[in-house]
C-alpha cells in the first residue's frame, strides 16, 4: 500500500509492526518518481518493490541469485534485486519493468521483439531478461552475438527453451537472427 | 470448424494476446496480488531422512513478534483429512484385471509421529511477513529419534532392508505386470540379444515460479476463495472442500498467472490443504510462496527409474522380444499410484512391432521426497532405457541404428495399430495414426548421416570425436475423462468462453480463441478465455498430460457449435427469417441474400430475454463436455550430432533435429515453441540436472547453484520439421504435444555420446552427462 504526498512523491505505508532489526529512512528515484521510506534494515529491494511499492512486475525466483528473475536497473546497472537490500537503494536511481513503457506508451522495441518472436510462455522470466538487456543496451553498446549469448545466459527460463529469446534479444540490438547467421 | 465451414484463425502463427500484460510487469502471479492484512505461512520441515517425533514443542514460537498462530500436528489432525491423490490412484477396470498393488499411503497434513523425508512439513507457522515467520521456525524445538532409512530404490528392494514407512510390509508401492506373447521363445529363437541396465536420474520439475497459494474466507458465505499455482483447479476445489469439511460449493479456487508447471503443480500436496485450511480457521487471509528451496527438497521429485532391458532380434535384426524389468523410486510414499510407472511401461516399446513382451514396473518406497508426474511422466525414462537398447542392439549386430530402426517400425498402412498391450485406462492400446518411416527418413536427411558417418570417420583421424544419436518416441496424448467448456455473449456483446483447463504459460488465451473464433464467426479479439476457474464451469480436470489441446479444445469446437446454433436461432426468429438462411461471420449476423439486413450480437443479447424463444431459455450461453474416445497418439523423432572432448569431458551440441508429429496444428508458433522448450528441458536433464542426496538422505542440490537447470549457451538452436496426421479421435483432429519435446533429448544425446566414444568402447548407461561424467567414461567404459 502506498499514498501520493503532497509534492508528488510515493511514501509507501510503513506495517505497523516493530521489526526485530533497525530502521532506516531512504528516498530514492522509482521509475522516474521521488519516493521516501521507512525500511527495516534486512528488507529486500525485491519484496520493498513488491509489496511496499506493490511494482510486483519483478518476480522472485529463487532469493538465491541465481536466476535472474528480479533484476532491475539500479543506476543504469542491471543488478538482482534479491540479493540487494532496499537500503542499498537509498539515494540511488532504480528502474523496473514498469518503467520501460508507460501504461499508455506502446511496448519498447525490445518488449515488442519478445512479443514478435514469442520469447515468453508463462512470462515468469521475462521482466529478468528485458531489464537485463535493457542494461546491456545502456551500458554495452551494440553487443556481438556472442556477447549477447554470453550476456543471457545469466537468466533463467524454464519454459522456452532460450532460442526464441535468443531470436528477440538479437532482434532488439539489431543483429541478424540465427537462420540469417547460419546462411550468412 | 464446427460445421465443415473454412477456418479462419485454425492454423495461423498469431501472436499472443497474452504477452502485452506480461511485457510490462502487469502479469498477476500468485504472490502478486494485493490482498489487504495478508498473513504469511513459513513450514517447519523434517531435518531427517527418517525419525520418529518424540515432542514438539511450540510455544516459544507462539509469542515471537508478528506470529499469528502455530499449527503442529496434534493441532490439525483431526480437522484435515489426510491427503490421497485419489484422481490419480484410482485402478481402471482392465488394469485391475493384471492384479496389480496399488497401496493408498495418504500423506499426513504435518507429521505427528514419524518423518520419512527431509523436507516433511511438521508445523506451520502464520505470520504477518515471512521474515517474521521464519524467525519463529528458529525457536520450535522438536525432539526425533532417528530410524534406520533406504535411499537407493533397488537396495530398498532387499529383503532385509530398513522400511521407509513404518506400518508398512515391505517398501513396495505399486507394483505391475504385463506380458503377451512368448517372451522365451523369442529370446531362444534370437540371433542378438541385448540385456542391459539404463538409468535415469532423479530431477526437479523446478519452474522458476514455485508453487504458491492465497486463501481468504468469505465474508458473505462462510466459504472460500483461493488463489492458486495449480494446474488442476478443480481437484484442487475438491480436495480442499473434503479436508476441511466444506461443501464444494463453498470453496472457489482460481488459477491466476502461472509462471510455469510441468506437472510439479499438476498434483496436490499438503501445503495446499492447510493454506485453506489456516485461512477459514483464523477468518483471515493467508498465503505461502514456496522458496526455491522448499521447491528443490520438499516439492515433487521426478523420473528416477532404472530398466534391466533386454531385447531379442534375428539377424536381421527384426525385434524378437522385449523383456524389461522397471524400478521406480516413488520417493517417502505412493503419492500418485501407477500414472508414472505404468506411463513407462505402455509408452516403452514406441513405435516399434513386437509381439512379445513382459513388461513389469515397480514403484519403491524411500526416504526420499515424494514424486510426481514430470512433463514426458515416465515416457522420457522408457524412451532412455529402450532408444538406448536399439542402439546397443545395432552395434551387436553391426548395423546403423537408424536402419535397425526403420525395419521395426510400424507403417502407416497398418494404423490404427494395436499394440496387444493395454493402455492406461485398462483397453486395447491402440495408435490412432502416425508415420514413423516417413518422420525418421525426413530426420535422416536432415541431419545428413550418410555424409556425417565420412566426416566422423575423418575427424577420427584427427583425434576428434563425433557423434550421432537418435531417439524416436510416441505420446498417447488427449487424457479423459473429459473436460468443458462454456462459452457465452456478455451484455458488450463480446464472447467468454471458460474452462478447467488453466495456462501455465501454453497460451491458452490465444490458441482456445482461435478454436472459438472458428467455430462461432466471431472476431478473435472479441473473445476472452477464462481457464481454471472453479465457479465459471462446475467441473474440470486441467492441464496435465499433453491434454489440454485434445479435450478443452474439442470441447470448446463442440460448445461454439452449439451456442452458434442458439444465436442463429434466436437471431431468425427476431428477423423473422428461415435459421437455415441466417449467417455468422466476423461477429455479425445476417440473412443470406439480404446482407443489409444485420444485427450484432450486442444486439441480439439485448433482445433475446424479450424473443418468445427467449422465454424459458438460458440466453446466449452452452457449455459442452468432450470425452475423448481413445488416446491421440503424437510422436516425435530427436536426432543430434556432437561433438565430444575426451580430455575435459567437454560435450558441444553440434546440430539438433526433430522432426514431429501432433496432428493439425492451431497455432504453429505456440506449438513450435512447446516442442523447443520441452527440448530444452530435456536437455538440461540429459547433461546437468540431477537431484541428489547424500548417504543420510540430505538433498545436496538444493540451490540453483547445485541443481543445475539450462542456461541459454547450453540450448543450441533446434531445426524443426513437422509431419501431420489427423487424429481421427475427435473432430479437430488434433493431438497434445505439451511433454513430447522432453521425452527425447536424454536418449537422443546419450546415443551421440556414445557413438562419439565408441574407439573407448564406452557405454552410457544412466545421465546425466555432465563433463566428469563423460571422462569417467573414458577412463572406465563400464563406469555406470
Ligand atoms: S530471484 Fe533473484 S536471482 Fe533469482
Ligand atoms: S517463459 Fe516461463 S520461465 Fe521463461
Amino acid at each position: 500500500m502506498s499514498f501520493r504526498g503532497s509534492e508528488g512523491q510515493i511514501h509507501p505505508t510503513t506495517p505497523p509492526l516493530s521489526e526485530p532489526s533497525g530502521w532506516h529512512d531512504i528516498s530514492l528515484t522509482v521509475n522516474g518518481e521521488p519516493v521516501s521510506a521507512q525500511v527495516e534494515s534486512r528488507l529486500l529491494l525485491t519484496d520493498f518493490l513488491r509489496h511496499r511499492l506493490r511494482l510486483t512486475g519483478t518476480h522472485v525466483g529463487c532469493e538465491q541469485g541465481s536466476c535472474g528473475a528480479c533484476s532491475v536497473l539500479l543506476d543504469g546497472v542491471a543488478v538482482r534485486s534479491c540479493l540487494t537490500l532496499a537500503v542499498q537503494a537509498n539515494g540511488r536511481d532504480l528502474r523496473t519493468v514498469e518503467g520501460l513503457a508507460g501504461p499508455d506508451e506502446p511496448l519498447t522495441a525490445l518488449q515488442q521483439a519478445f512479443h514478435e518472436q514469442h520469447g515468453m510462455q508463462c512470462g515468469f522470466c521475462t521482466p529478468g531478461f528485458l531489464m537485463s538487456l535493457a542494461g546491456l543496451a545502456e551500458h554495452g553498446g551494440t553487443p556481438s552475438s556472442d556477447e549477447l549469448d554470453e550476456h543471457l545466459a545469466g537468466n533463467f527460463c524454464r519454459c522456452t527453451g532460450y532460442v526464441n529469446i535468443r531470436k528477440a534479444a538479437r532482434q532488439a540490438f539489431g543483429l541478424p537472427g540465427p537462420e540469417e547467421a547460419s546462411r550468412g | 470448424m464446427a460445421d465443415g465451414n473454412s477456418s479462419r484463425f485454425f492454423g495461423r502463427s498469431l501472436a499472443r494476446v497474452e504477452d502485452d500484460r506480461l511485457l510490462r510487469g502487469q502479469g498477476c502471479f500468485v504472490d502478486d496480488l494485493d490482498i489487504p492484512n495478508v498473513v504469511d505461512i513459513a513450514f517447519v520441515r523434517s531435518p531427517y531422512a527418517h525419525a520418529r517425533i518424540l515432542s514438539i514443542d511450540v510455544t516459544a514460537a507462539r509469542t515471537m513478534p508478528g506470529v499469528v498462530a502455530v499449527y503442529d500436528g496434534a493441532s490439525v489432525v483431526d480437522r484435515i483429512k489426510p491427503l490421497t491423490n485419489s484422481e490419480e490412484l484410482r485402478v481402471p477396470e482392465g488394469i485391475a484385471a493384471l492384479n496389480p498393488v496399488v497401496k493408498i499411503q495418504p500423506a499426513p497434513i504435518l507429521a505427528v509421529d514419524e518423518v520419512n523425508y527431509v523436507g516433511q512439513p511438521i508445523a506451520m507457522i502464520v505470520a504477518e511477513t515471512r521474515y517474521l515467520a521464519e524467525d519463529a521456525l528458529e525457536v520450535i524445538e522438536v525432539e526425533y529419534e532417528t530410524l534406520p532409512a533406504v535411499f537407493d530404490m533397488e537396495a530398498a528392494l532387499e529383503p532385509d532392508a530398513p522400511l521407509a514407512l513404518q506400518g508398512e510390509a515391505d517398501n513396495i508401492g505399486v507394483y505391475v505386470r504385463h506380458s503377451i506373447g512368448d517372451v522365451a521363445a523369442g529370446i531362444a529363437a534370437a540371433a542378438a540379444v541385448v540385456e542391459e541396465t539404463f538409468a535415469t536420474q532423479r530431477y526437479v520439475a523446478a519452474p522458476i515460479e514455485t508453487r504458491g497459494m492465497v486463501a481468504q474466507s468469505d465474508p458473505f458465505t462462510g466459504g472460500l476463495m483461493v488463489w492458486s499455482t495449480t494446474q488442476t483447479p478443480h481437484r484442487v476445489r475438491d480436495h480442499v472442500a473434503e479436508s476441511i469439511g466444506l461443501s464444494v460449493d463453498e470453496v472457489r479456487v482460481q488459477s491466476v498467472d502461472v509462471g510455469g508447471g510441468f506437472g510439479q503443480k499438476g498434483i496436490l500436496v499438503v501445503e495446499e490443504l492447510l493454506v485453506p485450511f489456516a485461512a477459514h480457521d483464523m477468518g483471515r487471509a493467508v498465503r505461502w510462496i514456496a522458496d526455491r528451496h522448499e521447491n528443490l527438497t520438499a516439492d515433487a521429485h521426478a523420473r528416477e527409474q532404472v530398466h534391466h532391458i533386454t531385447l531379442a532380434a534375428d539377424a536381421d535384426g527384426y525385434l524378437l522380444a522385449v523383456k524389461d524389468r522397471i524400478v521406480v523410486n516413488l520417493g517417502c510414499r505412493n503419492m500418485v499410484g501407477l500414472v508414472v510407472p505404468y506411463n513407462a511401461l505402455c509408452h516403452l516399446i514406441g513405435p516399434y512391432k513386437v509381439r512379445n513382451v513382459d513388461l513389469e514396473a515397480t514403484g519403491v518406497l524411500t526416504n526420499t521426497t515424494f514424486t510426481s508426474p514430470y512433463r514426458g511422466a515416465g515416457r522420457p525414462e522408457a524412451t532412455f532405457a529402450m532408444e538406448r537398447a536399439m542402439d546397443r542392439l545395432a552395434a551387436k549386430l553391426r548395423m546403423e541404428p537408424a536402419e535397425l530402426r526403420e525395419r521395426n517400425l510400424i507403417r502407416p498402412d497398418e494404423m490404427p495399430y494395436r499394440t496387444g498391450l493395454l493402455d492406461r485406462r485398462g483397453l486395447p492400446q491402440e495408435f490412432d495414426s502416425g508415420d514413423y518411416p516417413e518422420m525418421l527418413s525426413r530426420a535422416v536427411d536432415m541431419i545428413g548421416l550418410s555424409e556425417f558417418r565420412q566426416k566422423q570417420e575423418l575427424a577420427r583421424h584427427e583425434g576428434r570425436h563425433l557423434g550421432v544419436g537418435f531417439a524416436l518416441y510416441l505420446e498417447m496424448t488427449g487424457l479423459g475423462p473429459f473436460e468443458g467448456a462454456r462459452v457465452e455473449v456478455m451484455p458488450s456483446g463480446r464472447v467468454r468462453l471458460y474452462t478447467g483447463a488453466p495456462s501455465q504459460g501454453q497460451g491458452h488465451r490465444t490458441v482456445f480463441a482461435q478454436l472459438l473464433a472458428d467455430a462461432l464467426g466471431v472476431n478473435l479479439t472479441n473473445i476472452d478465455v477464462v481457464a481454471g476457474d472453479t465457479a465459471s464451469i462446475p467441473y474440470g480436470v486441467g492441464t496435465i498430460a499433453s491434454r489440454a489441446l485434445v479435450t478443452a479444445g474439442n470441447a470448446i469446437n463442440q460448445a461454439g457449435g452449439l451456442l452458434k446454433q442458439r444465436i442463429l436461432t434466436h437471431a431468425a426468429e427476431f428477423l423473422e427469417a428461415e435459421v437455415a438462411d441466417m449467417q455468422l461471420e466476423g461477429g455479425r449476423i445476417s440473412v443470406k441474400g439480404t446482407p443489409a439486413v444485420e444485427l450484432s450480437l450486442a444486439e441480439l443479447i439485448r433482445i433475446v430475454p424479450k424473443l418468445a424463444g427467449g422465454s424459458g431459455s438460458d440466453g446466449l450461453s452452452e457449455t459442452s463436455y468432450f470425452q475423448p474416445p481413445n488416446y491421440a497418439t503424437a510422436s516425435g523423432l530427436h536426432a543430434t550430432i556432437v561433438e565430444v572432448d575426451p580430455a575435459t569431458g567437454r560435450l558441444d551440441i553440434l546440430d539438433y533435429v526433430v522432426v514431429h508429429e501432433a496432428g493439425r496444428i492451431v497455432n504453429p508458433m505456440i506449438a513450435d515453441a512447446q516442442v523447443v522448450g520441452g527440448v530444452g528441458q530435456g536437455i538440461g536433464g540429459a547433461l546437468s540436472e540431477h537431484m541428489q542426496y547424500d548417504d543420510q538422505g540430505q538433498p545436496i542440490t538444493s540451490t540453483f547453484m547445485d541443481y543445475l537447470i539450462p542456461v541459454s549457451s547450453m540450448v543450441p538452436d533446434i531445426r524443426l520439421d513437422e509431419i501431420v496426421c489427423p487424429s481421427p479421435t475427435n473432430q479437430l483432429g488434433v493431438k497434445g504435444l505439451g511433454e513430447g519435446g522432453a521425452v527425447g533429448p536424454p536418449a537422443a544425446l546419450a546415443n551421440a555420446v556414445e557413438d562419439a566414444l565408441q574407439p573407448f568402447d564406452a557405454i552410457v548407461r544412466s545421465g546425466p552427462l555432465s563433463p566428469s561424467r563423460i571422462r569417467d567414461l573414458v577412463r572406465d567404459p563400464n563406469h555406470s
